[in-house]
């Protein structure tokens, strides 16, 4: 099990560091010089010559990746281009607001997912088991961003229960746990958990239908164990896979939540990589997407070490 | 990932199956009509598929069917509601027919549905099988250097590849395109590391075919199944991801007309003509269910569980 476990966190290392590669490259998969942000179009060949030798760009790509990398590690991701602010400080803001989001909107998908899906393949056939049905296609069908549209216009303009943008009164981005705050969250959080709730209401249901089929459910049964006893094995056997599907999926809602953070103006990464791209700031964009990915990696490998503490057999593969 | 079970029928056509399947499956000619055949019985899938036609008809044929043309704007006859005399489904923010916009919408909103996903399918799948075939070294190269894209959640790499391009259509499809290449070369590499180990390829091998003629003849024939189901699940996506992009304005520019886009100009007028300003999404939407919709009924057409 330990051994698992070291093997998982030696893995991540090469990831963790391919990702910085690509988060590094993508400067250079911007059209144009780097510099064309900072220097002026008729700068002369000195002042061009002095800010390259600045900010190290005279040096060959290894080199440059090592010193950024280096910086990187030690929380400077450098200075945002548009606002001249550091972008480690406006990444990290943005990022608690998206991860709470996130965070708030995968859980709600996870659990109602589910128990509507664990509903759904017990009475296999039912109208339960329709209803389901429908909500994980439409679930994954649905454009999100058009959904806390409609959301916006049933619940915000028509019906003036929830407010339409922003993370709290008076558009404040510092996050708070009072009643003034939530109300904010839950538009973009219910329009966020659509996305998790279709796939594993979808993953749970097959899972629970196929499982019940399974012999070593009928033995149970056979011995005389009650539902809620069968039931608990059926959850001890599907709980990996779903752990590892939801963990995924809340992954995802780390992008994801970009275009929802867009249609209700959230100040989180989505709102931080819009300007980054529409300013061309690349270090902001850089910084932002550095950031959220090494979340994600963690995630993966906070799931990957999860998994076999459920399912010990996991652990011996 | 299931294999298809290498069909008699496929590989030679000429040789009867035997008789049992022939009382079963009357006239079937290949794998791939059979399908067509379980699909014709999947009221679901074929109910999606009209639509989808619909929907192609409708954007294809624009040119003649549209009432308007989709770049007047009148200024006079901004956010006519829907019902208008002249007007079916009223009209934009600048005054331009709805109607007439959402049919040549619908054109690059598709193109932005199915061109990632048919690329990344012939980018991937190649890779795959390659990946599969030679194995090895090789093998472990191409794979572990995807695991890349794997630490990346698919909107955010869409993002940051169309991000960094700079905004415009052939840069997001760029970047939709590399989202899904991975996904399908793990599918398709799966499918040919399982099946190159079968005898059939061996016995193959053994009376002289070349490495690309197994490929052709033998492999691809199991692949392109599995391949093919996971990549119609991805148009839905495509269509969301590549809409997404275009409303956050990564993607198609005004004043073209493309749902996704459609959606963001028209996010003013969520207080004056809600209903004008949902109908762009709800375009998307209905037709990224129908694909999905269509997409299940061939994964159970092929009998393949997901």
């Amino acid at each position: 099990m330990l051994s698992y476990i070291f093997r998982r966190l030696l893995y991540a290392i090469p990831i963790a560091l391919s990702v910085t590669v690509v988060s590094f490259m993508l400067v250079y998969l911007a059209p144009g010089d780097p510099l064309n942000a900072v220097a002026p179009a008729d700068a002369p060949a000195e002042v061009i010559e002095a800010l390259k030798s600045a900010y190290g760009l005279d040096k060959p790509l290894p080199v440059q990746y090592g010193m950024w990398l280096l910086r990187a590690v030690q929380g400077d991701l450098g200075k945002s281009i548009a606002s001249g602010r550091e972008v480690a400080k406006e990444v990290m803001g943005a990022v608690s607001n998206t991860l709470l989001l996130a965070g708030v909107a995968g859980l709600a998908g996870v659990v109602v997912g589910c128990i509507l899906g664990a509903l759904a393949g017990y009475w296999h056939g039912s109208l339960i088991d329709r209803i389901a049905t429908v909500l994980s296609v439409v679930g994954v069908s649905i454009p999100h961003y058009w959904l806390g549209l409609v959301l916006t216009i049933i619940f915000s303009t028509r019906l003036g229960w929830f407010p339409a943008m922003g993370a709290g009164p008076g558009g404040s981005a510092e996050w708070a746990f009072d009643i003034a705050h939530l109300r904010h969250l839950v538009l973009p959080a219910l329009t966020l958990s659509v996305i998790p709730l279709g796939i594993i209401t979808r993953t749970v249901r097959a899972l629970v239908a196929d499982m019940l089929e399974q012999e070593f459910v009928v033995a149970l049964r056979a011995r005389g164990l009650s539902n809620r006893a069968i039931f608990r094995h059926i959850a001890k056997n599907t709980a990996p896979t779903v752990l590892a599907v939801a963990g995924l999926q809340i992954g995802y809602l780390m992008g994801g939540s970009i275009l929802v953070e867009t249609v209700f103006a959230w100040p989180g990464t989505g709102f931080l990589l819009n300007t980054a791209i529409f300013q061309r700031d690349i270090p902001l964009l850089q910084g932002t997407i550095l950031v959220l990915c090494m979340f994600f990696v963690a995630l993966n490998l906070m799931v990957d070490i999860l998994q076999p503490l459920i399912d010990p057999r996991m652990g011996r593969a | 990932m299931a294999i298809v079970i290498p069909d008699s029928s496929l590989h030679a056509p000429a040789t009867p199956p035997p008789a049992g399947t022939v009382a079963r499956l009357p006239a079937s000619r290949s794998y791939w009509m059979v399908v067509l055949r379980q699909l014709r019985h999947e009221p679901v899938a074929m109910i999606s598929a009209a639509v989808l036609l619909l929907i192609i008809a409708a954007a294809v044929f624009a040119p003649w069917l549209a009432p308007a043309d989709p770049f007047k704007a009148s200024m006079l006859r901004r956010l006519l509601p829907v019902g208008s005399p002249g007007h079916l489904l009223g009209t934009d923010e600048l005054g331009r027919d709805m109607l007439t916009r959402l049919m040549y919408g619908g054109r690059l909103s598709l193109l932005m549905g199915v061109v990632p996903v048919l690329a990344a399918f012939g980018i991937g799948t190649s890779i795959g099988l390659l990946a599969g075939y030679v194995g090895g070294r090789v093998n472990m190269v191409i794979m572990r250097m995807l695991d890349v894209f794997y630490a990346f959640p698919s909107v955010l790499l869409a993002v940051a590849i169309a991000g960094a391009l700079g905004p415009g259509m052939s840069n997001s499809l760029i970047a939709l395109t590399l989202v899904f290449v991975p996904q399908l070369v793990r599918v398709s590499e799966s499918v040919t590391t399982q099946v190159r180990k079968l005898d059939y390829i061996e016995a193959a091998r053994m009376s002289g075919a070349g490495a690309l003629s197994i490929i052709r003849v033998h492999v691809l024939g199991n692949v392109l199944g599995p391949v093919f189901v996971y990549a119609t699940g991805l148009l839905s996506v495509s269509m969301i991801l590549g809409s997404g992009l275009s409303f956050l304005g990564l993607g198609v520019k005004p004043p073209e007309p493309e749902w996704g886009l459609m959606l963001n100009t028209l996010r003013s007028a969520i207080y004056r003509e809600p209903l004008i300003a949902a109908l762009p999404g709800a375009m998307i939407f209905m037709t990224s269910i129908a694909f999905n919709l269509l997409a299940d009924g061939v994964r159970s057409a092929m009998d393949i569980k997901r």
